[in-house]
């Protein structure tokens, strides 16, 4: 990782004819090779071209907006998705919910990478009772099933946190809820890499060098170890968009999650099976965004796993 | 061995003790379970008062744990509110086997969770049994025709069902197999509950009323499964032991399914070991869809009254089947597997 910065000029004087590559370079050139890892890209790129130009077209008070004399209605040029139980438009709302969805995969997906990523590195260079300490944790949480736990959380925090203003919008409390408790609860797995690539690194020469050379702890773990364990980090927090993703869909689901008005593609969802034979339109528009979201991320993030792992050269 | 399953009892008691005393704050802190008590006949404030003593919801966070966890049969609890102790509690706590009784229904949480119990049971043995075979079956056939037309599909298919939310695949079985089978007139599925009150609980009944629950539980299973057990196979085909098994001109059916498929099918069993006890959690989503008498309704059921005692009994009762599937799975291991050998 850390051996990009190889002057250019190295290699000219060896004699060869063309620049080599940088290891960022060689990366996209691996990852672009992936053709489902494109496929997937591109839809993403469609996906949030949709709720940004959405948004520019349909206000987010249309998309809040009731009228139960048109509630139910079948897709019509009016409505391309439908109206749901109590009249809103569900295309606008699928727009709108799609922005919390994503915004709530990318924050939550950040606090788990950042949790996990402290509790790994300090395990595992620390080691001793910090690192038993904090394994116990780690397992005692990986014991109890994710939804369950993400339930009693979530009735836990449920209207502790008061609505965020933010960029002229209001964010309903109850979204802050869930990027909080879906990070809280979905760091074990990348905190067990991280240990293990900390484990495994703190004994190279490099790390000697560094300590002989009077690095300070935090130096050695933040510049000289962390920067080597950044493929699998990477990785980690693409498939944690798409697991939140899926969580808050899961939970909205229930009834537990994003609060109405406030529309989510999981929330969208939540009572729609009452109306299964009525109004079908419901849950196949939010239940394909959700679909095609998560498994375009689950693309990249197999592209990049094999784009970032160097060994892989051969199998593509 | 026997010394390495001692150390691993050992090693859970520390790990049940933390699961137990973060829930155990987390709910507390979450709800007033006397809130929605009595309905919409709440019961007088001083009756209110006097129940939170005797439940001993006055006291402090950790107190209710210790009397949840030893009991209270050995201090006088304040009934009538003078500050004098006046008869001792009747709770025998969870280390005598004693959960509590269920804040709603006054019966032993044990009573009201054990009632369940075999309803989930039914639903994720007989999933977890679609799923092996199943996934055995296409996991195989995909690796012996690599690259073939069946193949292809399957993995396509296998990336969608992966990516796909339980609760869609459950609405969209519904839709298919419930609500338009019964528009085109061909036998259709039921989708609520276990048995027609009419017909009653007969096998035939629970079994018909089981097959959309089931197949929504296994299909994301069953992909990973077996794109799990088609990359196992594919490293085993290859390997020299099979060489010489074709050499020695054994029938192809003898090789993939009892020399390769027993090496390739090994890792399985760690992964369903840790599977198991997580569906138990899981079947929330399902059985809410499906209304499924089971652990994961009677979980979402009393979590929104915050009915602690059942809540509690709930995640410590998965949290251990957890713990012990765990071990189990490394003594399977080593017994299926004599190169693997713990210390």
């Amino acid at each position: 990782m850390s051996t990009s910065a190889t002057a250019p000029g190295q290699f000219g004087e060896i004699g060869f004819a063309t620049k080599p590559m940088s290891l960022w370079r060689m990366t996209l050139r691996r990852f672009l090779r992936h053709r489902m890892a494109v496929v997937g890209t591109v839809t993403l790129i469609l996906i949030f071209l949709y709720i940004i130009i959405g948004s520019l077209i349909f206000s987010e008070a249309y998309a809040n907006y009731n009228d139960t004399s048109i509630r139910l209605q079948p897709p019509s040029p009016e409505h391309p998705f439908g109206t749901d139980t109590v009249g809103r438009d569900i295309l606008a709302r699928t727009i709108y919910g799609g922005q919390i969805s994503l915004m709530i995969g990318l924050l939550a997906a950040v606090v788990a990478v950042t949790i996990g990523t402290t509790v790994g590195a300090l395990s595992g260079y620390y080691g001793g009772l910090l690192d038993a300490v904090l394994m116990r944790i780690t397992e005692a949480m990986l014991s109890i099933p994710t939804i369950l736990l993400l339930l009693v959380m979530s009735k836990f925090f449920s209207g502790r946190i008061p609505d965020v203003h933010l960029l002229g919008r209001t964010f309903s409390g109850s979204v802050i809820v869930i990027i909080v408790i879906i990070g809280l609860t979905s760091w074990m797995y990348l905190a067990r890499i991280v240990r293990s690539c900390f484990l495994s690194l703190k004994e190279e020469e490099f790390v000697l060098a560094a300590h002989a050379m009077g690095a300070p702890h935090w130096r050695v773990i933040l510049v000289h170890i962390l920067p080597n364990t950044l493929a699998p980090i990477i990785v980690a927090a693409t498939l944690g968009v798409a697991s939140a993703i899926l969580l808050e869909a899961y939970i909205s689901f229930l009834g537990m999650g994003v609060r109405q008005p406030t529309a989510s593609w999981g929330n969208m969802l939540d009572g729609a099976y009452q109306y299964l034979e009525q109004a079908p339109w419901l849950w196949i528009f939010p239940g394909l965004l959700i679909i095609l979201t998560v498994m375009s991320i689950n693309f990249v993030g197999d592209g990049l796993r094999d784009a970032l792992d160097p060994r892989s050269e051969k199998k593509v | 061995m026997g010394r390495y399953i001692i150390r691993r009892v050992l090693q859970a008691i520390p790990l049940l003790f933390i699961i137990s005393v973060v829930l155990f704050v987390l709910m507390q802190a979450s709800g007033d379970p006397l809130a929605t008590l009595g309905g919409r006949r709440p019961p007088r404030s001083e009756d209110r008062e006097r129940l939170r003593r005797q439940l001993g919801l006055d006291q402090p966070v950790l107190v209710q744990y210790l009397y949840w966890l030893i009991g209270n049969d050995w201090v006088l609890i304040d009934v009538d509110g003078d500050g004098v102790g006046d008869q001792y509690g009747t709770r025998k706590g969870v280390l005598r086997g004693d959960f509590g009784n269920s804040l709603v229904t006054r019966q032993p949480a044990m009573q009201v969770i054990a009632e369940r119990i075999p309803n989930t049971l039914l639903l994720m043995i007989t999933s977890e049994i679609v799923i092996i075979v199943v996934s055995l079956f296409i996991g195989v056939y995909s690796a012996i025709k690599q690259y073939s037309l069946f193949d292809h599909i399957i993995t396509a298919l296998a990336f969608v069902t992966y990516s796909m939310p339980i609760f869609w695949i459950a609405l969209m079985l519904m839709y298919i197999f419930a609500v338009n089978f019964r528009a085109w007139g061909l036998p259709y599925l039921p989708t609520v509950g276990m048995y027609e009150p009419a017909a009653g609980k007969t096998v035939a009944q629970v079994a018909w009323h089981m097959v959309l629950p089931v197949a929504s539980i296994s299909l994301i299973s069953i992909a990973s499964y077996s794109r799990y057990i088609r990359s196992n196979m594919l490293e085993v085909i290859n390997s020299d032991y099979i060489r010489t098994a074709r050499a020695k001109g054994l029938s192809e059916r003898r090789i993939l399914f009892v020399h390769a498929l027993k090496n390739a099918a090994l890792p399985l069993v760690t992964i369903i070991g840790m599977d198991l006890p997580l569906l138990l959690g899981g079947a929330v989503v399902t059985e809410r869809i499906f209304a499924w008498p089971g652990m994961g309704r009677l979980f979402l059921d009393h979590l929104t009254r915050m009915d602690y005692p059942v809540l509690m009994g709930l995640l410590m009762l998965i949290s251990v089947a957890v713990v012990v599937f765990q071990l189990l799975t490394d003594i399977v291991y080593t017994w299926l597997d004599p190169r693997i050998r713990y210390t």
